[in-house]
């Protein structure tokens, strides 16, 4: 009688202001991915296209929180994650997106949509399908309760592979010189 | 037979007037430190180089080694407090390391690393700080000074011009340029001096060279600061050379 399989870890993945950079690397197991795929199934995340996160294990979210929509996002992960994992230097840090934190925002959008020529004619944007910016760029853990931190810019394939294979594992994730690099 | 204190249970040799930090780095033994450089007195102010002594936390680089003196440096409790003060500092200023010509040669990214800090975990401050790109060879970052007081240091000791100094105090204290109008260009500062070449991160930079040695080549890409300041610790002859 052969053993019944284990059921398989569920991750979920997004990326919030980021650049999807993350994720790329996060690609970047290569061939690990195989052995990877044969315990985890993917929730919602760029990779399945499924909209809203169900209750999962891990979450693994790229970015920094830069809108409400971003708010949202990161809560409903919260919400449904065991285990919340801040991927990146913007996750992190807010990154190199909160580099406009000194910066007044209302000044900011006229500087993009009204003084420069190439957009000067179409006014700040007010759809309401838009989310509005928040007046900072704010790193995850400001917003909601944090887990474990994969710094770089992006993380090495071979960080994030450490931190996952860790978990599934069943150890606590650690992290140690050299794959801690900030950039 | 030269006389030695106890460090994490091993005998350090030292010489009068070495203080524990020195004496440790010339025994090959490594303490972190952020503030200290071997070429200028202490300023003890990072507090990364904290020890025990005799039971009591103090900045081993200004405590004087003697003979007999227990002192414990590779302690979990120092390690999380080293973690803790790394911490405040990146959430204090605006540390965008992907961005930074500094990055893979600062030593505040390098100590973040070794320490095993993934995270500044603190409320980050982002402060609203000036650059000062007005001289014609060199730039001031200071969102990314660290106050660790070297380039004051070295433009009063070496270079005999103090362009630099401190101002204000706790959170408003600062990196002030001595000029007239307060601007580097106007300041006696130049591209050849000490205190251009001292600061431990990307505050003090030379322009036109950003970004110049690629990445796997940089200070501390192949060596944690932990072996980097070994191999740079000043040694008197005789000492081993590591």
């Amino acid at each position: 009688m052969s053993e019944p399989n284990p059921p398989r870890v569920r991750l979920a993945t997004t990326s919030l202001a980021g650049c999807f950079g993350c994720h790329m690397s996060f690609l970047d197991i290569d061939e690990k991915l195989f052995p990877l795929l044969e315990r985890v199934e993917f929730d919602r995340s760029p990779l399945t296209d499924i909209k809203n996160c169900g209750p999962c294990d891990v979450g693994l979210i790229e970015g920094g929180v830069c809108n409400a929509e971003n708010v949202h996002v990161l809560r409903e992960f919260r919400a449904n994650c065991k285990v919340l994992i801040a991927l990146g230097a913007c996750a992190i840090t807010g990154g190199l997106p909160a580099q406009r934190n000194h910066l007044d925002l209302g000044l900011c959008l006229q500087e993009v949509y009204l003084t420069e020529p190439s957009l000067a004619r179409g006014g700040i944007p007010n759809d309401p399908e838009l989310p509005l910016p928040l007046d900072k760029v704010y790193p995850l853990h400001e917003i909601v309760h944090i887990d474990y931190f994969i710094p770089g810019c992006p993380p090495s394939a071979e960080a994030i592979w450490k931190v996952l294979s860790d978990l599934l594992a069943g150890h606590t994730p650690y992290l140690a010189e050299p794959l801690i690099r900030y950039d | 037979m030269s006389q030695t204190f106890l460090l994490d249970g091993v005998a350090v040799p030292f010489q009068a007037g070495q203080s524990v930090l020195q004496a440790a780095l010339a025994a090959d033994r490594y303490i972190p430190h952020l503030c200290y450089h071997p070429e200028f007195r202490p300023h003890g102010s990072c507090k990364l180089c904290t020890a025990t002594v005799q039971g009591r936390l103090v900045a081993s680089c200004t405590t004087p080694a003697a003979a007999d003196l227990v002192v414990h440096s590779d302690t979990e409790e120092l390690r999380a407090l080293r973690r803790t003060l790394v911490q405040m500092l990146f959430a204090e200023g605006n540390h965008f390391c992907p961005s930074c010509e500094k990055s893979g040669s600062c030593q505040l990214q390098a100590l973040g690393s070794d320490l095993g800090v993934t995270t500044a975990g603190f409320r980050h401050y982002f402060p609203d700080r000036p650059v000062d790109a007005s001289h014609p060879d060199a730039w001031i970052d200071f969102n990314r000074c660290v106050l660790c007081e070297l380039c004051v240091r070295a433009s009063a000791a070496v270079d005999g011009k103090d362009v630099f100094a401190f101002s204000g105090r706790g959170l408003s204290k600062r990196l002030i340029v001595n000029s007239p109008s307060g601007k580097l260009a106007d300041s006696l500062f130049a591209v050849s001096d000490k205190a251009m070449h001292v600061c431990p991160v990307g505050a003090i930079l030379p322009k036109r060279v950003g970004f110049a040695v690629p990445i796997g080549e940089r200070r501390y890409d192949q060596h944690p600061i932990s072996e980097q300041a070994l191999a740079d610790a000043p040694r008197a002859a005789g000492e081993p050379d590591v």
